[in-house]
């Protein structure tokens, strides 16, 4: 059944089914239930399925990942949401030290199908806490997934694996890209949750991103091919684990490689990523990998984060480097 | 940075002023019958001034309030009503686009005013987005308020010019500073005193109760006041707690108390008690100021989702201005020509406040890169010149044109 839906309808269509479909998925946090949490995402499953399945928790980002990871051990599948990016940190701690490493621990004997949604990153004029993009912080821990959908079907798609998936996700929302509206095939077959996706096929050079910057990276494309150039644009979905088959695979044809993200670019995802196909493209590349990301600087307040978010322009001007090499 | 306020007309206990108070302790008292109990489980609260405006006597605390002078009482009536003014006047220009955001405090004054006029100059407040009225107490300028919610800056304030700290939205996070702030205190031997606000919603967080543990150990002085506005965005405070939420410093070890937060009396009485105990060393305090939130949580929030209007109503009847009204004109303390003054004054307010903001510039680009460290950092300085590269470029285009 393909249907037109926002972003943020289609999380809300796949938790609904998630929970229908199994009676361990509870959904928690703060709001989520009569309100539907701030952004109106978990909507009327509180309605649907009760205050048992879908639980309006103490204001206790710490307490909610921590029960979380105690309700996994009990056999639920939990999905939790931390009402906006620069709130996670109270829960960094559980995150990081426990439910990253539980797995592990027990020696492979314990699961912990835990999904913690973050509505994240910027351009929607918020205050300070509320436009961040913490991903990097998740990426550097071993246990950790982390994905990050661009558009409505992957966002329902992409939440139905991650709720089924035995490992925990740290599933980031592209909070400005809610409202924007896509086909969503709920009978479709999904493509693996870590895969990458040609979202359009270029010759020149190939843009990598994924959230809220794929949008982006298609309008630069737009823009560049009218002064005649061909860019590849490819969303990552993923950031752990990376599917550098897929970059690699891109670079070989294009060999050049501008990495765009929010978070800021030192020790970012881009780092990573350009490190990685240096190793693997060395031959290939006619350009070192650029990164356009955020500054080493706090999150601006919002009369400034159009200078700090990377813009057309700012993605135009990496091409433009990048081809001049 | 000073403004109107600054010329304080109610009390303000001087340092010398502990006699009588050491070794109080108590969990809550008075025989009033709870004037917003929810519930009739609900215990009683300190309460002086009923919602119909009658000064109610209180054994343990009027002792705090005893030289209180007319001019006083129509201090704290000013400091509510400019305060409610300037809060109208903030919500008004979010809806017009002047503000991205506003946490409106309508229903509170009387919590912020009574404990912010207990304070002394040299006592440290620790905020969260919400404390416009203590601000005001501390003398900040209310304009100074509204940049971080303009989105013209990340705070707005030197928190050192009147020991009134910067806004938290992490919640609960400024507990903790609060303490250590108190903690400091103790080991300069000075007699300050702290106090940090927080909301009900915050008491559930793992900062407030490390808070409470490190205020206890190590006898802080400092005061929680708890503003329980009922909600936390869309969650009752049912959510948060099992117990009322000032019987939680039990367990800690240290005195709570719940005090009606709609009579601005009993605030300054209750929040007087709390700092002189912290000053004469006699630790922590919890103070629940029992009140309500009566708009919107932001102006981003839509309580129609989650609360009917019945219980906003019931709180409108204990409206803490209209009740210090109904005091002072049956007591003769306020004539027509205050209030009408006054409503002047408040117009005066709105206007300068609506004018500030607009004129209120956008920051500079460079600002991002400002102040990121004290000492300097090559990489900010790199991208600050990248960035400068980037800004010309666009020059040198237009200038072609
Ligand atoms: C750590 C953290 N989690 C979530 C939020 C989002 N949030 C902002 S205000 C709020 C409710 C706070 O309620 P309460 O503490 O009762 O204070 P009130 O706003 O009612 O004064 C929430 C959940 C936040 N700011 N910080």
């Amino acid at each position: 059944m393909a249907e037109k839906m926002a972003l943020a309808k289609a999380i809300n269509e796949s938790l609904r089914r998630a929970l229908d479909a199994d009676p361990k998925v509870v959904v928690m946090g703060e709001d989520v239930g009569k309100l539907g949490g701030v952004f109106r995402v978990t909507d009327g499953l509180q309605k649907d399925f009760g205050e048992s399945r879908v639980i309006d928790t103490p204001l206790a980002e710490s307490g909610i990942v921590g029960t979380a990871i105690g309700l996994a051990l009990r056999g639920y599948r939990p999905v939790v949401e931390i009402q906006f990016d620069g709130f996670v940190f109270p829960a960094y701690d559980q995150i990081v030290t426990q439910l990253a490493k539980m797995h592990a621990r027990a020696l492979g004997k314990v699961k912990m199908p835990v999904v913690v949604r973050i509505p994240y990153g910027g351009g929607i004029g918020a205050v300070e806490h509320h436009s961040e993009s913490p991903e990097a912080l998740f990426a550097h821990v071993a246990g950790l997934k982390i994905v990050s959908p661009s558009n409505a079907s992957d966002a329902y798609w992409m939440m139905q694996q991650a709720i089924q998936s035995d490992d925990p996700v740290i599933f980031f929302e592209p909070k400005r890209r809610y409202w924007d509206k896509g086909e969503v095939d709920t009978e479709a077959i999904p493509g693996p949750l870590h895969a990458a996706r040609v979202v359009r096929e270029g010759t020149d050079l190939t843009l990598a991103a994924y959230g809220p910057m794929v949008k982006l990276c298609q309008e630069v494309a737009d823009a560049a091919a009218e002064e005649g150039r061909s860019l590849e644009v490819l969303d990552l979905r993923s950031v752990s684990p990376i599917d550098f088959d897929a970059v690699q695979a891109s670079v070989e044809k294009t060999r050049r490689l501008v990495v765009v993200h929010e978070a800021p670019v030192f020790f970012g995802s881009g780092a990573e990523i350009a490190a990685r196909i240096t190793e693997r493209c060395f031959y290939h590349l006619e350009a070192p990998v650029l990164r356009v990301g955020g500054y080493h600087a706090p999150y601006p307040p919002a009369r400034l984060e159009e200078s700090y978010l990377p813009d057309l322009d700012r993605v135009l001007d990496a091409v433009d480097r990048s081809l001049a090499y | 940075m000073t403004v109107e306020s600054t010329a304080a007309r109610t009390p303000r206990r001087s340092a010398g002023n502990k006699a009588g108070t050491t070794g109080t302790k108590r969990t809550t008292s008075t025989t009033k019958k709870a004037a917003g109990a929810r519930k009739s489980a609900e215990p009683a609260l300190v309460q002086l001034l009923t919602p119909e405006g009658e000064r109610v006597k209180n054994a343990e605390f009027d002792k705090y309030v005893a030289d209180i002078t007319a001019e006083d009482l129509r201090g704290l009536y000013r400091d509510m009503v400019l305060t409610r003014r300037f809060d109208a006047e903030a919500t008004a220009l979010q809806r017009q686009g002047e503000l991205g955001l506003w946490a409106s405090l309508l229903g509170q004054e009387a919590a912020q005013i009574g404990s912010g006029r207990a304070l002394r100059d040299d006592d440290y407040v620790f905020p969260t987005y919400r404390e416009h009225g203590v601000a005001w107490c501390r003398g900040v300028d209310p304009t100074n308020l509204l940049g971080m919610f303009r989105g013209v800056n990340n705070g707005g304030w030197d928190p050192n010019g009147n020991n009134f700290h910067l806004y938290t939205i992490v919640i609960g996070s400024q507990t903790l500073h609060a303490t250590g702030y108190a903690m400091g205190i103790t080991k300069d031997g000075a007699d300050s005193a702290v106090i940090a606000y927080f909301g009900d919603g915050a008491s559930s967080q793992g900062d407030v109760a490390e808070a409470f543990t490190f205020s206890a150990v190590y006898n802080a002085p400092v005061v929680f006041f708890c503003q329980n506005n009922q909600w936390a965005i869309s969650e009752p405070t049912e959510k948060q707690s099992r117990v009322p939420l000032y019987q939680r410093a039990q367990g800690f070890g240290f005195p709570g108390v719940r005090v009606d937060g709609n009579d601005v009396l009993a605030n300054l009485a209750v929040t007087q008690w709390a700092l002189e105990r912290a000053r004469a060393g006699e630790g922590p305090t919890l103070v629940e100021a029992f009140t309500y939130r009566m708009g919107a949580h932001t102006t981003s929030d839509d309580p129609t989702r989650y609360r009917g209007d019945e219980e906003r109503l019931a709180w409108e009847a204990k409206d803490p201005i209209l009740r210090l009204r109904r005091y002072l004109e049956a007591s003769n303390h306020a004539d027509e020509g205050f209030f009408a003054e006054l409503e002047t004054e408040s117009e005066a307010l709105g206007k300068r406040v609506r004018e500030a903001v607009r004129a209120m510039p956008d920051p500079d680009h460079f600002a991002i890169f400002e102040n990121v460290y004290a000492d300097g950092h090559a990489l900010v300085d790199e991208e600050r010149a990248q960035f400068a590269a980037y800004q010309a470029s666009f020059a040198d285009e237009d200038g072609g044109k």
